[in-house]
């Protein structure tokens, strides 16, 4: 009797481990669903500024991204140090910024047309010129909803 | 004979293994983002069929230089204080119509929020984000005033109803209420933000 009563003093209760793989299922496909696989490649720095009255841009299917912003160091000497426009994944011309935006436009379900909000992903080094060029040939193809997409911040960070 | 009794059974033992090596992998590829920036209307093309004359005490003309410098109405002025100088002309109440306001109802400065109306002008070499911390703080100066006015008449500060309103959770009877209230406050101060054409000078 005594030495049942020593054995049991001493094993603690094991864990099942049972349910484990349950847990990491739930989790996996919880991550799975989350995630979002880019197609694109970020071809350009792309260190956005800090702003503090943002708005959330919920809906991601009205939206179409234009990266603006130098090189990555890898493209350097191919197109250069000057900061470029890069839509989906390849640099673009300012003068192809309208047909790309009408034809990502045309590729949406008719009753998103209306609602289309271009996000202008800037790089906070690049110079208002090109954005302002980006804006009038937007201003051309009548999609007027942009939107600066930035990092939430003290927006004076940015100056320094 | 031992061997025909079933299929042998396959271990599953290893099964957590696999499992956790997936959501490793999905977890280092995930990025939860949520884009978030400042929405901003541009103009359309056509200029306005018929030109309207607006008074240049109705204008506030903000000019960013090259060298991130700032001129508020000819008059040159530190970022830290655009805000306030912007929300003074909003608010300033010039011909008295706005009950509401709270401004100086200096007859130099702007007539009634409605009226009032920003204009942003920038250079070519200016630096991107000297221009988005710009056009934070006149979309913040817009903010605070419909704070305050939402919380005077909603207890609740406006940016809060606006995020609720547009937020997809939000179930579709409580937006139907929201929508009308961030309408009225909207219309209280009107965002009027002119982008005028770069110069390139």
């Amino acid at each position: 009797m005594s030495k049942f009563k020593k054995k049991s003093s001493l094993h603690v209760p094991e864990v099942s481990t049972a349910s484990l793989p349950d847990i990491v299922f739930m989790l996996l496909f919880f991550f799975m669903t989350v995630t979002v696989m880019k197609n694109t490649e970020l071809k350009v720095h792309n260190e956005l500024p800090n702003a503090s009255e943002l708005k959330k841009l919920e809906k991601k299917d009205r939206i179409i991204e234009i990266h603006i912003g130098k090189p990555s160091s890898r493209y350097e000497n191919i197109v250069g140090v000057e900061p470029r426009i890069q839509l989906n994944d390849k640099f673009a011309d300012l003068s192809e910024v309208a047909p790309h935006v009408l034809s990502e436009i045309q590729s949406k379900p008719e009753h998103l047309r209306a609602f289309v909000t271009i996000s202008l992903k800037v790089d906070k080094r690049a110079n208002m010129g090109l954005i302002s060029d980006v804006k009038q040939e937007l201003r051309k193809v009548n999609a007027l909803k942009i939107n600066y997409t930035t990092y939430e911040g003290d927006a004076f960070k940015n100056l320094d | 004979m031992a061997r025909r009794e079933g299929a042998p059974e396959v271990s599953a033992g290893s099964m957590a293994d696999i499992a956790f090596l997936l959501l490793i992998f999905f977890l280092v590829t995930t990025t939860i983002e949520t884009d978030a920036g400042l929405d901003r209307m541009l103009p359309p093309m056509e200029p306005p069929e018929d030109d309207v004359v607006i008074k240049q005490k109705n204008i506030l003309q903000v000019i960013v230089n090259r060298s991130g410098q700032l001129l508020v109405d000819d008059e040159l002025t530190d970022l830290k204080a655009l805000r306030l100088k912007a929300m003074d002309f909003l608010d300033n109440n010039g011909d008295g119509t706005c009950t509401y306001c709270k401004g100086k109802k200096n007859v130099e400065s702007s007539d009634n929020p409605a009226k009032a109306i920003i204009s942003l002008k920038n250079d070519r070499e200016t630096k991107y984000s000297t221009y988005i911390t710009v056009q934070n703080e006149l979309v913040g100066a817009y903010n605070d005033l419909r704070d305050r006015e939402a919380q005077r008449l909603f207890g609740q500060d406006f940016t809060e109803m606006e995020a609720t309103y547009l937020d997809q959770q939000t179930p579709p009877s409580e937006k139907e209420k929201l929508k009308e209230k961030v309408k009225q406050i909207q219309d209280l101060f009107p965002q009027k933000l002119s982008e005028a054409e770069t110069s390139s000078n």
